[in-house]
């Protein structure tokens, strides 16, 4: 009988006490598992974060593994059917299915991670990764022997692109002889397509793997073969310790607070935020110490303060595309409408941009 | 092109198609006694999880790979019962088994998501595979057994009408192609890529089922459409890497639109049909009818 009224006591205090706070639901669409330890994991953390501030203001539910296809679209509106108020789609293939959705539900916001359409009621948001990137091709510049980076990337969109020749652009800089081998896997998440692709890369000898996809198989097979590799999204330190140099961090528990919070003053609007490491967003793993030398990694951080501060920017003139033809002008640094609909390769890097 | 390089590729091609292989030919075991199991992902995930976690808690590789295969004849053996017995339609079934192991994995794995491990060096698996080929080929032609099975496959009430147990032979091709899928699932989560990770297999599964009508189920045209799905995938991140114009989309569908043209070759001929797919494929046996 005790338990009976424990449990009914519950139940009331749950249901009430909760329609009487109206905590605003918040949803996410994740294109991989939470566990990858790579960019849903980072999407994760900022939910979690969000949580941690916001406490009892908000509830947060994900649904994970959904396709960049029709699926996602039946995936985003079960969120916003089941009384969401804010929806986050974390991944750059969801734009066109969050749009669809958003259009039915106007009073709902939404948004769109790494994309570039926006709606009264759909924002995007996405990081300077790019500025990372730069420094990791920094320290491949200087640690590399065999002048051969090796890079897997999943698909050609802006965001990878971006990320290939910012690196680049800064490999170059400090070592011209340097030469890229870029295998485009795509996907973003097979750990045996990823680590294939590693492998044959080192094969080839690439001394350093630089990777865009999630998971942490290509930092596990340069371990293995004795090369060098960056981490992805998160810190992969543990996985990979003597050839981790460094990760680029996802940061996205502030800006998930700050926007969660202004769903619940009802002070939410739509815009564009694309932020760096000036705002946290983008944040460098320690640096890997048992394998750079102290120089390397001060020169590092000196690039991270001149990033923040403005004085430096990866695509800082003069750059030429592959044709030779002078795209950002001596002195100048790339528009973000530029870096945004990036589809080229700079000049120096071989190949071409799969179409 | 030097020796080095060739050889490099070679490796990275035995180590990426070897669980192609074992999954390939538990399939075709199971699909020539004349069920049609269409679980291999989900059997592959659930050994695959199943065998790491067995390896974070004991260490033992041997009791890795031993609960792995357990697993997999659990899985396969719920889905023999409910065929076999219940009489439940196999394709519905073997979709459901795919789903529920996806499911169970990820559910079984979640706190060892991340656990940093010791992978195995491949090399045993690899020839491993070749052997078990060989093995299931001489089998099928060679024993009276693997005639018996195939008599099943072909037609199981002539098999029923000359005294053979069908339930019983198809049972227990059933569990083989379990085994072999979870065997399958242990290899990428253990050796291939030494992590668990939800999910892992990532459609290899698949593949797998593709490849044994590629290989108009015969058992050495499964080795040898498993290096051709294998090789082609590794042969175009290489020309890619040397800097060749190469369309990568292409080559990710390349084994569906392989397995669509040999289905199409071998079904514009009836005679074909006959001599390639087992009669009683995916046909429920109802004894005593």
């Amino acid at each position: 009988m005790i338990r009976i009224i424990t449990f009914l006591s519950t139940f009331l205090v749950f249901t009430f006490g909760s329609a009487y706070a109206d905590p605003k639901k918040v949803g996410f669409i994740y294109i991989g598992p939470p566990g990858d330890h790579g960019w849903t994991y980072m999407h994760d953390v900022g939910r979690k974060y969000m949580e941690s501030q916001l406490g009892d203001s908000i509830t947060t539910t994900y649904l994970e593994n959904i396709p960049e296809n029709a699926d996602a679209v039946r995936a985003i509106r079960k969120l916003a059917d089941s009384g969401h108020d804010l929806i986050f789609t974390t991944s750059f293939n969801y734009m066109d299915q969050t749009h669809e959705v958003a259009k039915d539900f106007p009073d709902i916001k939404f948004e769109h991670a790494t994309g570039y359409i926006q709606a009264d009621n759909v924002a995007t948001y996405s990081a300077r990764f790019y500025e990372g990137r730069m420094i990791e091709g920094h320290i491949a510049g200087h640690m590399t022997e065999t002048n051969t980076i090796g890079y897997i990337a999943s698909f050609p969109i802006p965001e990878v692109v971006r990320g290939i020749n910012a690196f680049y652009l800064a490999a170059a800089k400090v070592n011209p002889d340097i030469k890229m081998k870029i295998i485009w896997v795509f996907t973003w998440y097979d750990p045996g397509k990823e680590a294939d692709a590693a492998n044959t890369l080192i094969n080839q000898g690439a001394d350093i793997i630089v990777q865009h996809t999630d998971t942490y198989a290509p930092c596990q097979a340069a371990q293995k073969a004795g090369v060098y590799a960056f981490g992805q999204a998160s810190n992969q330190e543990e996985f990979c310790p003597d050839a981790h140099l460094t990760s680029i961090e996802d940061i996205w528990g502030p800006y998930y607070a700050a926007r969660a919070k202004a769903v619940v003053d009802g002070t939410w609007s739509s815009g564009d935020t694309w932020d760096g490491m000036d705002k946290g967003m983008v944040v460098m793993s320690p640096y890997n110490n048992k394998l750079m030398p102290a120089s390397l990694i001060q020169e590092a951080v000196n690039m991270e303060v001149g990033i923040k501060d403005g004085t430096i920017h990866p695509f800082t003139g003069p750059i030429y595309n592959q044709a030779g033809e002078l795209v950002v002008p001596e002195g100048e640094v790339a528009p973000d409408g530029m870096l945004l609909g990036m589809n080229f390769y700079v000049q120096g890097i071989d190949g071409e941009v799969p179409q | 092109m030097n020796l080095d390089l060739i050889l490099g590729i070679l490796q990275i091609v035995l180590i990426a198609t070897t669980p192609l292989v074992f999954a390939g030919i538990g399939e075709l075991v199971t699909e020539k006694s004349g069920v049609l199991n269409l679980g291999v992902e989900g059997m592959m995930l659930v050994g695959a999880v199943s065998a790491f976690i067995i390896l974070v808690i004991t260490g033992s590789y041997f009791l890795a790979f031993f609960v792995s295969i357990l697993s997999g004849i659990i899985m396969s053996g719920l889905f023999a019962f409910l065929v076999l017995f219940l009489m439940s339609n196999q394709i519905a079934t073997g979709l459901a088994l795919t789903i529920f192991g996806i499911g169970l994995s990820s559910m079984l794995g979640k706190q060892y998501i991340g656990t940093p491990i010791d992978g195995l060096s491949p090399w045993f698996f690899v020839i491993f595979s070749f052997l078990i080929v060989f093995l299931v080929s001489y089998f099928f032609y060679k024993t009276k057994a693997g005639l018996v099975l195939r008599a099943v496959g072909e037609s199981h009430n002539s098999a029923h009408a000359l005294g053979y147990s069908v339930i019983k032979i198809r049972f227990l091709s059933i569990l083989f192609g379990g085994s072999m899928c979870a065997l399958a699932g242990s290899y990428i989560s253990i050796c291939y890529a030494p992590m668990w990770q939800e999910g892992m297999t990532a459609g290899r599964g698949w593949i797998a089922l593709a490849l044994v009508v590629f290989a108009t189920w015969k058992p050495e045209r499964v080795l040898i459409g498993a290096y051709i799905f294998g090789g082609v995938t590794i042969l175009q991140m290489n020309l890619q890497a040397l800097g060749l114009r190469f369309p990568g989309q292409f080559f990710s569908m390349a084994p569906y639109v392989a397995t669509i043209i040999v289905l199409v070759l071998i079904s514009s001929n009836k005679l074909r049909i006959k001599l390639s797919a087992p009669a009683s494929l995916t046909l429920p046996f109802y004894k005593g009818r």
